[in-house]
């Protein structure tokens, strides 16, 4: 049994850490608990939890931004965005399903502290492109600001770059401001029907290449092999029987309509092209921003997210699976390979890293039992020099190691 | 400006390290004679002039390594230099240090179409890569309006910005790797052709260090296809509050443009006399909406801003039916800086942001801060995003002129933080605004960002002076101060 403390304010967690540090006491960060098994296992005495400091501070449309308390839950930010018909355009996803938790539970804190961005990652970028500015307080029990609530500002090192990220190892946020963005007025997804039989992953990744690489303003570009396309509560992709690769297309109407006419026809090699309105599209692009194939898959007993240069995605995937028992997604036109693995030593890690590792990017187990997540790296090993410098960051924000020490890596 | 105390031991060795340094880049890429290193002395930055102890000029990562491991080894101080364009003095030289340009990196190492990205060496101009890749129909977005000039080394180490951040962001969002090398002379690459980094995002705190924590010798960028059409509207206001007011309306009609420039009556004026692009003059504010992307978006957007324009009080629209219209509205405002050049002797451009919706405020209270000084003041906006140039007017031959002038600048700085803004919006701290630093941060905020200079560079041998208004050593940093004795939290709810 642990000591919880529920700060409700950026001075009480001020106290906490303080005390944390006085007594040497490490404590888990945490809010809505929706990744607590993301990362790698951690032995601390003490939890802190986030959850009761959960307001919107100051929501400006016109502005373009929101000042958010760590705390805040998604589900909450998302309606206030949404009533003034704006939305985080990285498309925060909710992991709590895919890690074999209930859904609605994620919080703003956590999304940036994960880095964590959807399909529109592509165009719109990551967690860490939309942090315009934080409050928090470090590991050495002092608190600290960087960054402000406007979008064009070079003034000092952007600290919000390291937090986003950072998997709550520096500093405690106690408040976030995030750029928002005007909603796309329409949404329309275009999918490319792959045969039933047979594997089309090659082609899929020069279909999105072509896509990505058109003037038609492409904001999602994903292909599901049969299997989990399959899967899918959309009728128009499921009821496909083989893989579908899907492209989405966003804005004002008479743009949106103009653009899925220009890209359908440049497709029309790839025979009849389906499309989706704006109701399934976003359902669809909700399942893929959530990896909702693999929620609930217990025989996939490993999920990896893997990052790499975007034409690179089949050629990894395919060949890790020629050694390996399992499933892929592709996202972001190839670049995001989420694999999911049935049981293996050590959840193939050794096989995924070089494989990886011959094309340039990284890999993150998302899904492991604890002990797994204790003994295979969970996130890319660093080279020397790299990891030199994160354990003087590391230093630099928390020298006593009292903030989630080892989530990330042992001794950061 | 108060820099760091040359250490006169280090410039009595200036021939010693010469040597030394011919030994790792051989031929004319070590510059030791005043006559030469004059042309080293300052950068965009021309108020502040030094000469450097020593220029290097290196061609390959691995000359750079061995500056770097020898200078470490010998506790010699470096200050990287790209182009030497930037404005706020970040290669500004030091007396007792090299140096380092990276001017000869000029090679383009790869155009990688199917994954829309550039591999580029630093020296290469950020024009330069939008031409490699234009005849495909791509481009690189971000444009800072040296980009004629400026080096993507050089736009790395500032997060440089141009006039279209709003909807493209700034280098910060578009680069996806670098090679760099540490003081140590350690080589080390952060991301690649992939997104988002495996373990602290060290690329997204490189960019924009304006060359405190390594040296860049390899850049990789996203490259985007270019819009389909561009087309831009020129309204003009009545008042500068009516032209802020549109602004916000744009915004709140869920429009983000490509660009979004404001001017100032003055503005108006100097360019429209330089240029001749036919700006109507007979109004307060001016402003420019460039509307980039599918043809038929475009097309609808711009009736939607006409729309909201003409609601918003504008005395006059226009809306270019060509390219070459399009270029000539641009023409006044990409000429502002030299039209201003041609009413006054002497100018000082200010980089700060402001929220949006101060803007009104922002230039009533810079009217009283101008009349304070007795200069005279002439603004151009990046109204999108907040940023403000306002361009302060002076003669350095009349004495006290730059004094006064740099006492406006400050109080204008000031101001935009008052407001809820920030220092810099795009040209970076630097030497220029290192000591306002305070006026926006507290003595615990600038220290934690110094932390992460520690990890990288303990010694402060890169590029001191700049940014810091006060160098803390590394070891006084680290130190804790443990708060013992405090009764646990009795306010925290505990469960």
């Amino acid at each position: 049994m642990t000591d919880t403390l529920k700060p409700e304010n950026e001075n009480q967690i001020l106290d906490a850490i303080q005390w944390a540090v006085s007594e040497k006491t490490p404590l888990d960060v945490v809010a809505g608990g929706s990744k607590r098994d993301f990362g790698r296992p951690m032995q601390t005495a003490a939890t802190l939890d986030m959850s009761a400091m959960s307001a919107i501070k100051t929501y400006e449309p016109e502005e373009l931004f929101m000042t958010l308390e760590a705390g805040a839950p998604m589900k909450e930010i998302n309606k206030a965005l949404d009533d003034a018909g704006q939305h985080l355009s990285f498309e925060p996803p909710d992991f709590g399903p895919l890690l074999g938790t209930d859904g609605d539970r994620a919080t703003i804190g956590g999304i940036v502290a994960t880095n964590l961005a959807g399909p529109r990652r592509i165009k719109e970028g990551a967690a860490r492109d939309h942090v315009l500015g934080f409050h928090a307080v470090s590991g050495r029990g002092e608190i600290f600001k960087s960054g402000g609530t406007v979008v064009k500002n070079v003034t000092g090192f952007d600290l919000s770059k390291l937090m986003a990220g950072s998997f709550g190892t520096l500093a405690v946020l106690s408040d976030v401001t995030l750029k928002t963005l005007p909603k796309p007025e329409k949404v329309r997804t275009l999918l490319v029907r792959w045969r039933v039989d047979g594997v089309y992953d090659h082609a899929a990744m020069k279909v999105m290449s072509m896509a990505l690489g058109s003037a038609h303003d492409v904001s999602g570009a994903a292909h599901l092999p049969a299997h989990a396309a399959i899967s899918s509560s959309v009728d128009y992709v499921n009821a496909v029987g083989g893989g579908v690769t899907a492209l989405r297309l966003e804005g004002p109407a008479p743009s949106v309509e103009h653009r899925v006419e220009a890209l359908r026809n440049e497709l029309r090699e790839f025979g009849n092209i389906e499309e989706l309105h704006t109701s399934n599209s976003r359902t669809f692009w909700r399942e893929v921003r959530d990896v909702r194939p693999f929620a609930g898959r217990d025989d996939l007993a490993f999920v990896w997210r893997l990052s790499v240069p975007p034409a690179e995605g089949a050629k990894v995937a395919l060949s890790i699976l020629e050694t390996l028992k399992g499933e892929v997604i592709y996202d972001w036109g190839g670049g995001q390979v989420w694999l999911g693995l049935q049981a293996v030593t050590n959840a193939g890690a050794e096989v995924v890293r070089s494989v990886v590792a011959g094309v340039g990017g990284h890999a993150t187990l998302i899904r492991a039992s604890q002990d797994i997540r204790g003994e295979v790296p969970v996130f890319q090993p660093l080279s020397a020099a790299e990891g030199l410098i994160a354990e003087k960051i590391k230093e630099g924000f928390d020298p006593e190691g009292v903030l989630n020490p080892g989530r990330m890596y042992p001794g950061v | 400006m108060q820099m760091p105390k040359p250490d006169e031991n280090v410039i009595a060795r200036r021939s010693e390290l010469a040597a030394a340094l011919r030994e790792i880049v051989p031929g004319e890429g070590v510059i030791d004679n005043d006559e030469e290193l004059r042309a080293f002395d300052c950068d965009g930055l021309m108020a502040y002039k030094q000469l450097p102890l020593i220029v290097v000029l290196p061609e390959t990562t691995q000359q750079v390594s061995e500056i770097l491991k020898y200078c470490h080894a010998n506790n010699i101080k470096i200050v990287p230099r790209g182009a030497g364009t930037g404005l706020s003095g970040g290669a500004m030289p030091l007396a007792d240090a090299i140096t380092l340009g990276l001017s000869k990196f000029k090679k383009i190492l790869e155009v990688d179409y199917a994954n829309r990205c550039v591999v580029t060496q630093p020296g290469v101009t950020n024009l330069g890569i939008t031409q490699a890749v234009e005849h495909a129909g791509f481009y690189y977005a971000p444009d800072p309006s040296s980009q004629i000039a400026c080096s993507i080394g050089g736009n790395v180490a500032e997060n440089s910005g141009g006039v279209h951040c709003l909807k493209y962001g700034l280098t910060t969002n578009n680069v996806l790797g670098v090679e760099m090398v540490l003081m140590n002379g350690e080589i080390i690459r952060l991301g690649g052709k992939h997104l988002d980094a495996g373990g602290y995002d060290l690329l997204g705190v490189i960019t924009g260090s304006e060359g405190l924590l390594g040296v860049i010798t390899e850049v990789t960028v996203r490259i985007l296809r270019k819009p389909e059409v561009a087309r831009a509207l020129l309204i003009g206001f009545p008042t500068m509050i009516d032209a802020g007011n549109c602004v916000a309306d744009v915004i709140a009609a869920g429009i983000i443009p490509g660009g979004m420039e404001l001017m100032d009556k003055p503005t108006i004026h100097a360019t429209e006399d330089f240029v001749h692009a036919g700006y109507p003059l007979d109004v307060e504010g001016l402003m420019i909406v460039e509307l980039d992307g599918p043809e038929a978006e475009v097309a609808y957007l711009v009736e939607r801003v006409e729309e909201i324009a003409r609601a918003a009080n504008a005395s006059t629209v226009r809306i270019s039916e060509s390219e070459e219209e399009r270029m000539r509205f641009w023409s006044g405002r990409k000429n502002a800086f030299p039209a201003i050049g041609r009413i006054s002797p002497d100018y000082i451009c200010v980089d700060g942001t402001i929220p949006r919706k101060k803007l009104a405020e922002v230039l009533e209270r810079m009217q009283g801060i101008s009349e304070k000084h007795g200069l005279r003041v002439a603004n151009v906006f990046h109204a999108g995003d907040g940023n403000l140039h306002p361009l302060v007017l002076f003669d350095a031959n009349v004495p006290g002129e730059l004094d006064a002038a740099e006492a406006l600048c400050g109080d204008i700085l000031r101001l935009c933080v008052e407001v809820g803004g920030v220092l810099s919006g795009e040209h970076g701290i630097g030497v220029e605004k290192r000591d306002l630093m305070g006026a926006m941060f507290t003595e615990d905020d600038l220290k934690q960002q110094q932390r992460v200079k520690c990890a990288f560079d303990p010694g402060h041998l890169l590029n001191p002076g700049k940014v810091y208004p006060e160098l803390h050593r590394c070891a006084e940093l680290g130190r804790m101060h443990v708060h013992h004795g405090k009764l646990p939290f009795p306010d925290i709810p505990r469960f």
